[in-house]
């Protein structure tokens, strides 16, 4: 570990060793790395691979330990006239097109919003910091308060969300927001893009002060069009942010799960992939089948995430 | 009495070789500077003595003990950082301080050590306050304090006064000096300036793309430049350096040089053949003109006025320009006609390689009369 | 002239109206919640904006629900543990990951991002087994212990990112005073951490705070449950008929505190939220 061989052309070879004081960081950088990995071993690693497992066996919650290995029948499974398991569940199904529906709908609304919201708070006016204080409060409201706070806004009876459209003429009948199926979707998206358009609001901020301002005044001297400098100088700068926030919130959306459990509930509507797999697992107690679908999920994210890890890589060749 | 020695020293980083075969011997109470243009492996090479960056290759020895594998607080030795890396929530007396605590100093004598050291370096009513409060000087001063605080044999230098202001500087530079003759320390210095190099060091380490150049007295060094690259790295203006041809080797060698035609320098050059190119080294101090009569000599093509003295630019229309320094008395102005005449005491000539020719003890050559060419004369050779 | 001064001063009109939309748009739900709860249950089903006589009993209701208070005792339990427990584990790494060089660091690094990624539901199952097997289930410290895989890789990655920004001659220093790593660490770096520590340990008390799928998983019974879900929990005498005012007087209790940190602590919250984002 700490005698390696380098060579340079034409040179003899070197021994490169450490120095003591590097030995011993080194030596204690790995101290102090094994709490932590210890943690995530036991939090992560470790029930990671027991749920992969689980998805292979009949087991139920009350004796997880106590499933016998079926395969992946879970996943799929053919009893000789039909077939079963996951993947040809109509529910699964619908809950993964609610959960894609959902990302994209929302992730593109928030990014959209967050990036106009920034443009606007990046022009210096007097109260700008009072402002951006104020606009982080839907992010600092926790899931649970935020979805009571809004169904009970979108309530169809009493709530100010009807009771205003209604003032203005735009509905004549109040709305079921959160129990009328071709609503409540719209219901869930509108408090996660509410709560969530902060977060990439202070990431498209931090992005835009870090453009390089010579661009800007060069543009202005010159007389272009500020909207033409958007989209030729703004937004390509702002692209590589754009994409991080872009994939942090599309990671969230996919496991989405405490919104739509408060404000609708098990509605099969809005139901998204990780309430799918909760109530197979808890409510059910099919610790098989809900695990077969936690793993489903989790390669879904996988690869997304894989992807962004690539793409951050490449993107930092190219910088470099 | 040898206090460090650097034997074969090698240290390669990644594919880049920084140091190749460093020896080098340094004594007790020495004040010792490192100089070298920036990349030259002058500080990797104190980073080596301090035990921050490891030795790839040969020995270092203190006070004849081996000490390649020992840490930097086993060695004995104390550094003062280029960015003085105080730390900056403690105070004075509590960065001096810091390094005695980690030793297990005792108390009361810990204490009279930190008042000891804040005393010789002036810091006595500062020790409360935090960095952020002190000016540039007495951050220096305080950084000094902690590298000496442990009374370490050997203290290190790691240009610490390049943060300072010019003034500043030459402050600190004397400060540094006296501290050396009061504490009597071995003291190891890297630096890229010059001056501090000749003002402070008993011996000055020139070092050029890892390796040691030359090693010497500061008056040694000027005046007996091993190399080319030594010759033209200490000085100002540098020295000018015209090239030559080598018309009869031997103890004393027949040299074309152009500017003074054939000439008899006191140098050994019975090594090589003749016409070998050289390279003739005056210092410009070393250059002294005369009125030129009608087209003769060569022409004042500029020159800048300091006060003290003047820089009279010369066009050879050889390689580079010439540089003489003279008296502002002579009041030299640009289309004057002059002559050279070369201090023949204060010639360095130097092989292809870069190296010096050694200089023949008796020699008693002096440039013969009228010996002075035409620019004209001279690209007719 | 006086054209141009006009569209200057609608320009000036427009965008402050925006401003004010967006204002509305992020504070007018909150608002509303404490308007709401502020009401008697007489006057609740009628839409109001203003608060006109504050009427303080659904805030004397929740606050004598013992289980209430149970519950804001155990969140802030949970929070300030994870919180502490996170600091410390990260600490350390952040240490070894920002400011040692060795091989592996770009692989744990890697790792511990793939973790902050984790759908939580993924672990669900095995989490609960191990929970179970340790014998946690329905206590305090199946959260704590749980919350750790969404606090941990954020403050590791947030503080390797401070770390990293300490300059370099600083650990040197200490190195040459005879500092051991852990005396660099805890003497030299910590005191210099403390504002990336409160930022980091304030975003990891939040997402301990307002976590709810582990919390609703992992207790069962009243003593045990967090704010969240006492507060999903909280049902009138019908699945239709929720006492909304006793609902968004709980809401207000358990999120001014949080807003209160939020607006005193802004500007810190942000330096960290992108020092975890965009730096990584």
């Amino acid at each position: 570990m700490s005698v390696s061989t380098t060579h340079a052309p034409g040179e003899e070879l070197l021994l490169t060793r450490e120095t003591p004081v590097q030995r011993r960081r080194v030596r204690a950088a790995w101290l102090f790395l094994t709490p932590m990995l210890l943690c995530l071993a036991l939090v992560a690693a470790w029930p990671l691979l027991r749920t992969f497992w689980f998805s292979l066996t009949d087991a139920n919650l009350a004796d997880t330990g106590g499933g016998t290995f079926i395969g992946l029948s879970n996943y799929l499974f053919h009893n000789g006239s039909s077939w079963s398991g996951i993947l040809v569940d109509p529910q699964w199904w619908n809950a993964v097109r609610n959960t894609l529906h959902f990302t994209v709908v929302s992730v593109g609304l928030e990014v959209v919003l967050g990036l106009l919201v920034a443009l606007l708070l990046n022009i210096k006016f007097t109260g700008r910091s009072l402002v951006r204080a104020l606009i982080l409060i839907p992010w600092a409201i926790p899931t649970i308060v935020s979805a009571k706070i809004w169904s009970w806004m979108l309530n169809d009876q009493f709530g100010i969300i009807n009771h205003l459209m209604l003032s203005v003429g735009l509905i004549d009948a109040p709305l079921a927001w959160t129990a009328d199926a071709d609503l409540s979707m719209w219901a869930v998206i509108i408090v996660d893009v509410w709560k969530t358009v902060p977060f990439v609001t202070l990431l498209m901020l931090a992005a835009l002060q870090m453009l390089p301002s010579d661009c800007y005044e060069a543009a202005r001297v010159d007389g272009i069009h500020p909207l033409k400098v958007f989209w030729r100088v703004t937004l390509p700068l702002l692209m590589p942010a754009l994409l991080v926030a872009a994939i942090f919130r599309i990671l969230d959306s996919l496991r989405v799960f405490d919104v739509i459990y408060v404000l609708t509930s098990n509605s099969s509507s809005t139901m998204s992939m990780s309430v799918y797999a909760r109530q197979h697992l808890v409510e059910f107690q099919d610790v098989g089948y809900g695990s077969a679908a936690s793993t489903l999920l989790f390669l879904v994210v996988a690869v997304i995430a894989m992807l962004y890890l690539y793409l951050g890589r490449r993107q930092l060749e190219v910088r470099s | 009495m040898i206090k460090l020695k650097l034997d074969n020293v090698n240290k390669q980083l990644g594919g880049a070789r920084i140091l190749r075969d460093v020896s080098l011997e340094i004594a007790a109470g020495e004040f010792v500077v490192f100089v070298g243009p920036s990349g030259c492996g002058k500080s990797t090479l104190l980073r080596l003595i301090a035990g921050l960056d490891s030795i790839c290759g040969g020995d270092l020895l203190i006070d004849g003990r081996r000490v390649n594998d020992l840490e930097p607080r086993e060695r004995g030795v104390g550094m003062v950082f280029q960015s003085y890396a105080l730390y900056p929530h403690m105070s004075v007396y509590d960065n001096i301080s810091f390094g005695l605590k980690l030793a297990k100093t005792e108390k009361t004598s810990l204490r009279e050590r930190v008042l000891k050291t804040a005393q010789i370096l002036q810091l006595d009513k500062l020790l409360q306050r935090k960095p952020k409060e002190l000016s540039g000087g007495q951050r220096q001063r305080v950084a000094m304090g902690r590298a000496m605080a442990r009374e370490p044999d050997i203290l290190l230098f790691d240009e610490p006064l390049s943060n300072l202001d010019a003034s500043l500087r030459v402050q600190m530079r004397n400060e540094i000096a006296r501290l050396h003759d009061r504490l009597g320390s071995t003291m190891i210095y890297v630096t890229h300036d010059q001056v501090e190099a000749m003002t402070l060091a008993d011996k000055i380490v020139v070092l050029n793309g890892g390796r040691v150049e030359q090693v010497g007295s500061p008056r040694e060094l000027y005046e007996r430049p091993a190399s080319r690259f030594v010759a033209g790295f200490l000085g100002s203006p540098r020295m000018n350096f015209l090239p030559v041809r080598l018309q009869t080797p031997g103890e004393t060698s027949l040299v074309n040089t152009l500017v003074w035609g054939i000439t008899a320098l006191p140098f050994d050059s019975t090594n090589l053949a003749a016409g070998t190119h050289l390279s003739l080294g005056i210092r410009p101090e070393h250059l002294s003109l005369k009125a030129a009569e009608g087209t003769a000599g060569v022409v004042v093509t500029a020159v800048e006025y300091l006060g003290s003295e003047t820089y009279v630019h010369l066009d050879t229309r050889l390689e580079e320009p010439l540089i003489c320094r003279c008296e502002v008395s002579a009041g030299w102005k640009a289309g004057d006609r002059v002559e050279l005449l070369p201090d023949i005491d204060n010639l360095h000539l130097f092989a292809a390689d870069g190296t010096a020719l050694k200089r023949h003890p008796h020699a008693i050559e002096t440039l013969p009369d009228g010996v002075l060419l035409s620019p004209a004369r001279a690209s007719a050779l | 002239m006086n054209l141009r001064l006009l569209k200057k001063a609608l320009l000036r009109l427009g965008f402050w109206c925006l401003i004010g939309v967006l204002l509305l748009y992020a504070v007018f739900p909150f608002y509303y919640a404490i308007v709401t709860s502020l009401k008697p249950s007489s006057a609740l089903f009628e839409v109001s904006y203003w608060i006109a006589n504050p009427d303080f009993s659904n805030y004397a209701a929740v606050l004598s629900q013992a289980s209430f208070l149970r519950a804001i005792g155990n969140s802030l339990v949970v929070a300030l543990c994870v919180v502490t427990l996170a600091l410390f584990l990260s600490l350390t790494a952040a240490y070894a990951l920002g400011r040692v060089k060795f091989r592996g660091r770009g692989t744990v690094l890697m790792m511990v991002l793939g973790v902050s990624m984790f759908p939580q539901v993924a672990v669900l199952s095995g989490l609960f087994e191990v929970i179970r097997a340790l014998g946690l289930y329905n206590t305090s410290w199946a959260l704590i212990l749980s919350y750790t895989i969404f606090t941990l890789p954020f403050t590791v990655w947030v503080l390797t990112t401070f770390m990293g920004q300490l300059p370099h001659e600083l650990e040197e220093a200490a190195i040459m005073d005879g500092a051991s790593p852990w005396v660099t660490l805890t003497r030299v770096l910590l005191p210099l951490l403390w504002p990336a520590l409160v930022t980091t340990g304030l975003l990891a008390f939040i997402a301990a705070w307002n976590e709810f799928l582990f919390a609703l998983t992992f207790t069962l019974t009243d003593t045990q449950r967090t704010v969240p879900v006492a507060i999903a929990l909280i049902s009138g005498g019908s699945p239709h008929e929720l006492p909304w005012g006793l609902l968004m007087a709980a809401s207000v209790v358990v999120t001014v505190p949080l807003v209160i940190l939020v607006l005193i602590f802004q500007r810190r919250i942000v330096s960290g939220l992108t020092a975890g984002a965009l730096k990584g």
